[in-house]
């Protein structure tokens, strides 16, 4: 085990030794972490913001929809007569309608912003917002209610012809040409799609949106304690011709299809993978290089008895070094990127899989380096160690 | 001039390299070219062997063979007593890790690593803890005379320091066998003789042969016995040279 260690301290002095390759080796290698936990982890942000509406609304077991709506803002109202088909259908503890739909908002000072309004059940209000900053949800049942995002009403709700000033409790807004008040404001995690997004009763917000024949949005069902939620969405879907999925179906559905309509997937797979290619080019043509340079000492290392499996264990300890520095700087300067970054809207979430798929990548990037270089040092003959 | 044959040191006893009829042929076909014809050469243990001869005339592919570094492709060759043909390659790198000893014309040390670690790699490679790897090379520093430079790097040494250095690294595992290949052409004439008087001191013992590769004749009066090659083969193997004989042969 000594011995091990001590040759493994060998081949990292070699490594070390020569500093400008050593420096381009961890360099290249910390580029391409950074640049593939980076793209991971704005990846990952954008494809959990898909959803996080989903999963911040999940008081309920079901979604029921119009069966060709392919994510959350793809609104394709259903007739309200399937509210009372499906608390009819066996297996139904209650469902409560909601409403969701594009409508203009006008602030006092004119200035007019295309909003989300989402419409709750009045007697439950189930689906209110994550977390209340003013007011608490009751309040939504006060004359003219609406709430507003706090992040929103800083940004894109704020009054831009009076110079940017933020929406605020009290203040009265024209939601299609109709009176409404600021109750209360909330905190919801950052989603996808950037329209403001206020929140008000189901028989307001039918009150509030242009006639339509069709007017419910969503049906969200919970399933009597023991019921199958499964065996129930079939028998919704079987009942009254609409979609039905659980919480976890509709949050992949719509991840799906945004990642798929957006082309999301496909460029962050390209920069991502470009990331990839540039730092296996580097470090393998930077870490070949360092072999190439050194194949004199490793012959004489082989002439003073060293086999080729301990030569293979050094050159695996060196590439193992340089990709551990490497990966950890890169991933290091990813997360602090990130941190930064994020504070300013950056699309930024770094769960446990992108750091190992980063660490795999780089696991690749230098086991490609270390295998194209040993191909030179097994050939090798000690023989060389007489030759000038 | 007092010339001895081979067959008055060939009591298998004491031979420390016993080579019979050795060939060696590079390449194939139009490309071929002999190294090696038939080469007899024994070396006793405790004695210091030089190997003459013109450029291509086939020493260093001799000690490759010797030393277990080349395959030979006829004849027999046994290095006390072990034929490294019948061995595997992972056996004979292991048993020349144990049993030989290198000093290169070029050095050959590891730039990055300081003199004590350059002298403890044979240590290391043949399962010696590291703290006593560094422990016993700075002991053998010591006997050759650069006992304070333990933690000098190779380039800030001169070039007779560098081939003392050498020197340790052949001898901290205590090979039975060292083999130099012209250890003394990149040094000046008075350091060479310095690091040969320095060879012959501290690794010529009863138990252990020494074989040198040179072309250098001022050197020759390190040997005990001159093997004298060209074109493949050993042509004669000459006696100790008288300090007078070499002064001619300088002259």
């Amino acid at each position: 085990m000594g011995a091990v260690t001590g040759m493994n301290l060998i081949a990292l002095k070699m490594l070390t030794g020569d500093r400008l390759r050593y420096v381009s080796l961890v360099a290249g290698l910390a580029f391409a972490a950074m640049l593939v936990t980076q793209q991971l982890s704005i990846f990952s942000g954008f494809s959990l913001q898909m959803g996080v509406w989903i999963r911040e609304t999940a008081v309920a077991d079901l979604w029921c929809m119009d069966e060709q709506v392919n994510f959350t803002d793809d609104f394709k109202p259903v007739p309200q007569t399937r509210l009372s088909r499906i608390r009819g259908i066996a297996g139904v503890a209650w469902a409560t309608p909601m409403y969701k739909g594009y409508m203009p908002v006008q602030l006092s000072d004119g200035t007019l912003v295309l909003c989300r309004i989402i419409g709750l059940d009045d007697a439950t209000l189930l689906g209110a917002p994550p977390q209340m900053v003013q007011g608490k949800v009751d309040d939504l049942r006060r004359d003219k209610a609406v709430f507003i995002n706090t992040r929103q009403a800083a940004s894109t709700l704020s009054k831009t012809r009076s110079g940017g000033v933020p929406l605020k409790m009290g203040d009265r807004i024209s939601i299609n040409d109709h009176d409404a008040v600021v109750a209360g404001t909330y905190s919801a995690s950052r989603e996808f799609f950037w329209d403001p997004v206020l929140y008000t009763t189901f028989s307001r917000a039918l009150s509030w949106a242009p006639p339509q024949r069709k007017m419910l949005t969503y049906v969200l069902v919970k399933a009597k304690p023991g019921q199958d939620v499964n065996e129930l969405a079939q028998r919704i879907e079987a009942t009254t011709g609409l979609g039905v999925y659980t919480n976890d179906q509709m949050d992949r559905k719509t991840t799906g299809d945004l990642l798929a309509r957006t082309g999301i997937l496909v460029n962050f797979g390209i920069t991502t993978a470009l990331g990839f290619v540039i730092g296996v080019l580097i470090s393998g043509q930077t870490f070949y290089m360092f072999i190439i340079d050194n194949l004199r000492y490793f012959a004489v290392l082989k002439a003073l008895g060293t086999t080729n499996g301990r030569i293979v264990r050094m050159v695996f300890v060196q590439t193992a070094c340089v990709g551990l520095i490497g990966y950890g700087i890169g991933a290091g300067a990813a997360s602090i990127a990130g941190l930064l970054f994020g504070r300013i809207g950056l699309a930024f979430q770094m769960p446990w899989q992108v750091p190992v798929v980063s660490a795999f990548a780089i696991i690749v990037c230098c086991g490609g380096a270390a295998l194209l270089s040993l191909t030179r040092v097994m050939r090798l003959e000690a023989g060389i160690v007489f030759r000038n | 001039m007092d010339m001895a044959t081979q067959d008055s040191y060939s009591t298998t006893d004491t031979l420390a390299v016993n080579c019979r009829n050795v060939g060696k042929i590079y390449g194939k076909g139009e490309n071929q070219v002999v190294a090696l014809r038939g080469v007899d050469l024994q070396v006793e243990r405790g004695e210091l062997m030089m190997l003459v001869g013109p450029s291509g005339c086939g020493k260093t592919t001799l000690i490759s063979v010797i030393a277990g570094i080349l395959d030979r492709d006829s004849g027999e060759c046994e290095i006390f007593d072990h034929d490294f043909s019948k061995m595997s390659q992972r056996e004979r790198t292991a048993w020349r890790g144990k049993t030989v000893g290198f000093v290169f014309q070029q050095f050959n040390l590891l730039p990055t690593l300081t003199v004590a670690e350059n002298v403890s790699v044979p240590l290391l490679i043949n399962g010696v803890p590291r703290r006593e790897a560094v422990a016993r090379a700075k002991k053998t520093l010591a006997t050759v005379g650069l006992g304070e430079r333990t933690h000098s790097y190779p380039r800030e040494l001169s070039g007779g320091q560098q081939q003392r250095v050498a020197i340790a690294r052949a001898l901290v595992h205590e090979p039975k066998l060292i083999v130099c290949d012209e250890p003394t052409s990149a040094l000046d004439h008075d350091t060479g003789h310095r690091v040969m008087e320095l060879l012959k001191d501290v690794a010529v013992d009863a138990g252990r042969a020494l074989i040198v590769v040179t072309h250098d004749s001022r050197i020759f009066e390190f040997a005990d016995r001159i093997a004298h090659m060209d074109d493949g083969r050993v042509i004669d193997v000459q006696k100790k040279m008288e300090p007078r004989m070499h002064a001619d042969e300088r002259g």
